[in-house]
């Protein structure tokens, strides 16, 4: 129970600071209405279905990135990892309490992208809103892993995109594809991964 | 309380200190000092577990039981003081946690900003709020480095009161003559 609390509290606080700084989730909505904006005057008149998910993911993943590079900020820029690292608490109930901040960031800015594709495109079927929300999950598992990673690197801003994007290929296919087998199989792992290596990043950082 | 034998740290080609010895007893006062960039803040993450030495044996209490201020006081500026304690408190499983957390508060002069956001605070004012960080779990082991960076008159009193209370404490200073008096050990960086 301490563990859930633990988590709890540290995804409040992610939240909580998401609100006074109002930083990240602006920046993620104007990013990705203002890509659905370009593709939509972009792509030629009667583009496939395919094409369109295709730019819908490729926003997507892009906006996710966005949002990871400032998930880690304040530990980076105050030294609050040390203070993080310094509680007895168990190093994975950090890992899960920023992923759970980074998922509510996604959700929400999904909330605005996913109806605005749909405007401007060929409207939006449950199985894509559902891939959707099992990509988020693998999203902001892994993409907190590497965004902790970064921050104990000396190219912070390099390191990351070069670590999540080849990670998010696989999201991308099972996005496209709409294969929601895919996509759980590969949060079912990568959730475990990231869990079980967070305690060892930390370590190193 | 801390033993290390032939501790060493390097940071790829660079070698911030080698087969040093440190002994601190249960109720010791460590006092380390030298000049910027000698290895005395290395010394000290290693001391609080926030580094690994390089080489060497090392004997230190449990995580739980080590409190460390930093160059910075490790708090987050766009929460609270009292937001900050809370989440503290809870990491470290602090029992009666507003309690304590209220008469920490009280005894730094910080209960009347407790609903203001930290950047709002003056230096010394937040160097206030990491001794309550610091004191939260009544640690057994405090290392604190350069504590008294930003304080006033009135912060060096409330630091000088937490150290007739604490127990085991290692120091980093730039200022040894206001430690001399407690200080049971001594170690100078070249």
């Amino acid at each position: 129970m301490r563990y859930v609390r633990d988590s709890a509290a540290l995804a409040r606080k992610d939240v909580l600071l998401e609100l006074r700084a109002k930083e990240t989730l602006p920046s993620m909505l104007l990013f990705v209405v203002a890509a659905f904006t370009i593709f939509h005057f972009a792509l030629p008149r009667g583009t496939g279905d395919v094409a369109a998910r295709g730019l819908l993911w490729s926003a997507l993943v892009f906006t996710a990135l966005l949002g990871l590079t400032r998930a880690f900020v304040a530990e980076r820029e105050q030294s609050m990892f040390d203070a993080l690292v310094l509680a007895p608490c168990d190093r994975s109930a950090i890992w899960l309490g920023k992923t759970i901040a980074v998922l509510a960031f996604l959700a929400a800015a999904e909330v605005v992208a996913l109806p605005a594709f749909a405007a401007f495109f060929h409207g939006l079927d449950a199985r894509t809103v559902a891939a959707v929300a099992l990509a988020d999950v693998g999203i902001a598992s892994v993409g907190t892993l590497f965004g902790a990673m970064a921050v104990a690197g000396r190219a912070r801003e390099l390191l990351l995109p070069l670590l999540f994007l080849p990670a998010a290929v696989p999201i991308v296919v099972g996005g496209v594809g709409r294969y929601l087998w895919f996509l759980a199989l590969y949060d079912a792992i990568f959730v475990v991964l990231s869990w079980a290596m967070f305690e060892y990043v930390v370590a190193e950082a | 309380m801390i033993a290390a034998r032939g501790l060493a740290k390097r940071f790829g080609d660079r070698r911030v200190f080698s087969d040093l010895d440190v002994d601190v007893p249960p109720d010791g006062f460590l006092l380390v000092t030298g000049p910027n960039g000698s290895g005395k803040t290395t010394l000290l993450r290693i001391l609080a577990r926030l580094s690994a030495p390089t080489a060497g044996t090392l004997e230190l209490p449990p995580r739980e039981t080590i409190g460390y201020l930093g160059h910075e006081p490790l708090v987050y500026r766009e929460l609270t003081p009292l937001e900050n304690l809370t989440l503290f408190g809870r990491l470290y499983g602090v029992p009666e946690r507003g309690e304590r957390v209220g008469m920490l508060l009280e005894r730094f002069g910080l209960w009347e900003v407790r609903h203001d956001r930290v950047a709002t605070l003056s230096r010394g004012m937040q160097q206030r709020l990491g001794f309550c960080r610091v004191l939260l779990h009544e640690p057994a082991l405090l290392v604190l480095d350069e504590p008294t960076n930003a304080l006033d008159a009135h912060g060096l009193a409330l630091l000088d009161a937490l150290l007739d209370d604490a127990r085991t404490v290692v120091v980093a200073t730039h200022d040894p003559h206001r430690f001399d008096r407690r200080a049971s050990a001594r170690l100078a960086f070249a």
